[in-house]
């Protein structure tokens, strides 16, 4: 576990070590401030609702360019090697980078808390929903990273990994949009898989199980294939 | 020898590996006993990264099975990772972090914490003599400080085992001298297996070499042993030149001499001199008959000197024998 978390310390100080860090966070935040305070004063209303669209939205581009780095950097560098030649298991290499690149979501996140607080004194707002809402943020967040994860283990370019990782997490995020075109059957399918549908549950404040296990698996299966082709370079 | 100095370290048995349609490695099989510096000799494309990114568990052998401290490179790659200290060819290093700020990871990595790891930092900066250049960044160092950093990281948990590809690749004489020397001082202690194109490095550093070529390991034996064996013994003849010795006749009566296979004659700087390389079959001593030509052909002999065969012919004539083998 100790070296997970030295894997994950290692990547989260590297993007402080150059500009990604303060280019990524700072354009998210400007554009979500850009965004949210532009239609604020439309809704009339003291909710954040809004703000949690606008981020998942940005975050399709956002999170590929957190994770486009992970292994395809370290693979093109051939700085892998020497990392996967220490003892520890590849297993463990992917869960300390992930959970490195979480982390800088997690700051990300943090500094989202001014808009809640914000508009809390501007109106009475329902602080349920704003709670369930950054679960799911959050939820959704580890998802789109591991999908990114696997796009950088697939490429030693960091330009084919962002894209990969873009048009994947895009899939999810607006696949739902498909439903009303699809016939029915099809549709649940469509519906159920999208990003949309089980954020929907969590940003009214309704804390559905289903949606936590959906995200979860979707990370969980983003890192397994991760792993698997990691692994694959055994037998090459 | 007494038992430990006999322990296998690195056991390689009949190891193949294929990418693809490039058989990369055949069926190649040696020991590492410990405290031995091993030179591992081949031309490009043998397959000498090969067999070390399966020694190091980066990559799993088609075929065949490997052992390293005891540890099975496939079932127990942790363990048999903790016992080696690896350079990888080209020394990747994640080159925007300050050198301390690097070893400090790597030490991290290894399981060591505070105190610990500050002592096996310091001890391998002065191994390696990185003291100057602890502050700055990876990506300014020049080659050979890089390769410094390199073996600093291989080093801090004091591995019994060290495998470096290619260490004194693109270091200047100097810096590759202080590189050699201490990797000798290592090998006092330590099993070291290191691959080099620098034949002459081998014959100082190193008590065995591997050669390979094709994936095929062609021998396996001391420097002396090769140049003894394989080498082909030479003579170098020094003859006074004088108007009336005739150069050519003598060259014709030196190559109608029994034991003599060839000659070639050699300028000499000193234009008084003329001299003739003379290679025999294997242990055949042609010195005699040398000096009865000289005394017959009235030429005054002035050098008559024994060589034995260098590595370099030993490496080229099994290399060249092993194409010329895949080639049929
Ligand atoms: N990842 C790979 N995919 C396909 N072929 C490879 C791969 N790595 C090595 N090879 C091939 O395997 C053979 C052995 O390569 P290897 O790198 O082991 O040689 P080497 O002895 O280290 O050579 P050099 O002295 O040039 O470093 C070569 O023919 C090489 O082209
Ligand atoms: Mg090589």
């Amino acid at each position: 576990m100790s070296l997970v978390l030295t894997l994950a310390k290692r990547q989260f100080r590297s993007y402080f070590n150059g500009p990604t860090a303060y280019i990524v966070l700072g354009l998210v935040l400007f554009v979500l401030g850009f965004l949210f305070w532009e239609t604020f004063f439309l809704y009339d209303r003291a909710s954040v609702r809004e703000m949690f669209n606008y981020l998942r939205a940005i975050l399709v581009v956002a999170t590929p360019a957190l994770t486009m780095n992970l292994i395809a950097e370290e693979k093109r560098t051939g700085t892998i090697e020497l990392l996967l030649t220490m003892p520890v298991t590849d297993v463990q290499v992917l869960a300390g980078k992930f959970l490195g690149v979480l982390g800088l979501f997690g700051v990300l996140v943090l500094l989202t808390l001014p808009y809640p607080i914000a508009v809390s004194t501007l109106g009475p707002l329902d602080w349920g929903p704003v709670f369930s809402g950054y679960l799911g943020l959050f939820l959704q967040g580890a998802a789109m990273l591991a999908i990114g994860l696997m796009a950088s283990t697939v490429s030693e370019n960091q330009i084919v990994a962002f894209f990969v990782a873009l048009v994947l997490t895009a899939f999810f995020a607006t696949i739902g949009m498909l439903v009303p075109l699809l016939p029915a059957s099809l549709g649940h399918v469509f519906e159920y898989m999208s990003f949309g549908y089980h954020f929907e549950g969590l940003a009214r404040g309704v804390v559905d199980l289903r949606a936590v296990v959906y995200f979860t698996s979707l990370t969980t299966i983003a890192g397994l294939l991760s792993l698997y082709v990691l692994e694959s370079r055994r037998f090459r | 020898m007494d038992g430990l100095m006999t322990e296998a370290m690195i056991r390689a048995d009949s190891l193949s590996k294929r990418y693809g349609a490039v058989e990369a490695l055949k069926e190649a099989s040696f020991v590492v006993n410990r405290g031995e510096i091993v030179g591992f000799l081949g031309p490009n494309g043998a397959g000498k990264t090969t067999t070390m990114k399966i020694l190091t568990g980066y990559i799993s052998p088609t075929s065949g099975r490997a052992e390293v401290a005891g540890h099975d490179v496939e079932t127990d790659s942790v363990e048999a990772r903790r016992a080696i200290g690896y350079l990888p060819e080209h020394t990747p290093l994640y080159t925007e972090m300050l050198v301390s700020e690097y070893l400090e990871y790597v030490a991290e990595m290894r399981g060591y914490k505070g105190a610990e790891a500050k002592k096996r930092i310091k001890k391998v900066v002065e191994e390696t003599d990185l003291g100057a250049k602890l502050g700055a960044e990876i990506r300014a160092l020049s080659k050979g400080y890089r390769q410094r950093v390199g073996l600093a990281q291989a080093l801090v948990h004091e591995p019994p085992i060290l495998i470096l590809d290619e260490p004194l690749s693109g270091l200047d004489p100097n810096q590759a001298a202080g590189v050699r020397d201490l990797i000798r001082a290592l090998g006092r202690e330590r099993t070291v297996i290191l691959s080099t194109h620098n034949l002459a490095e081998v014959q100082v550093t190193c008590q065995r070499v591997l050669i390979i070529a094709g994936g095929r390991l062609v021998a396996d034996d001391t420097p002396e042993g090769l140049t003894a064996s394989r080498g082909r013994p030479r003579l170098l003849v020094t003859m006074k030149r004088e108007p009336s010795f005739d150069a050519s006749a003598f060259e014709a009566r030196l190559r109608a001499l029994s034991a003599v296979e060839n000659v070639r004659a050699i300028g000499l700087d000193d234009p008084g001199e003329i001299a003739f390389e003379l290679t025999s079959a294997s242990g055949a001593d042609a010195r005699a008959e040398v000096f009865h030509a000289a005394v017959e052909s009235r030429g005054v002999l002035l050098g008559l000197e024994r060589r034995g065969g260098d590595l370099e012919d030993v490496f080229r004539s099994l290399t060249t024998e092993a194409s010329k083998e895949r080639a049929s």
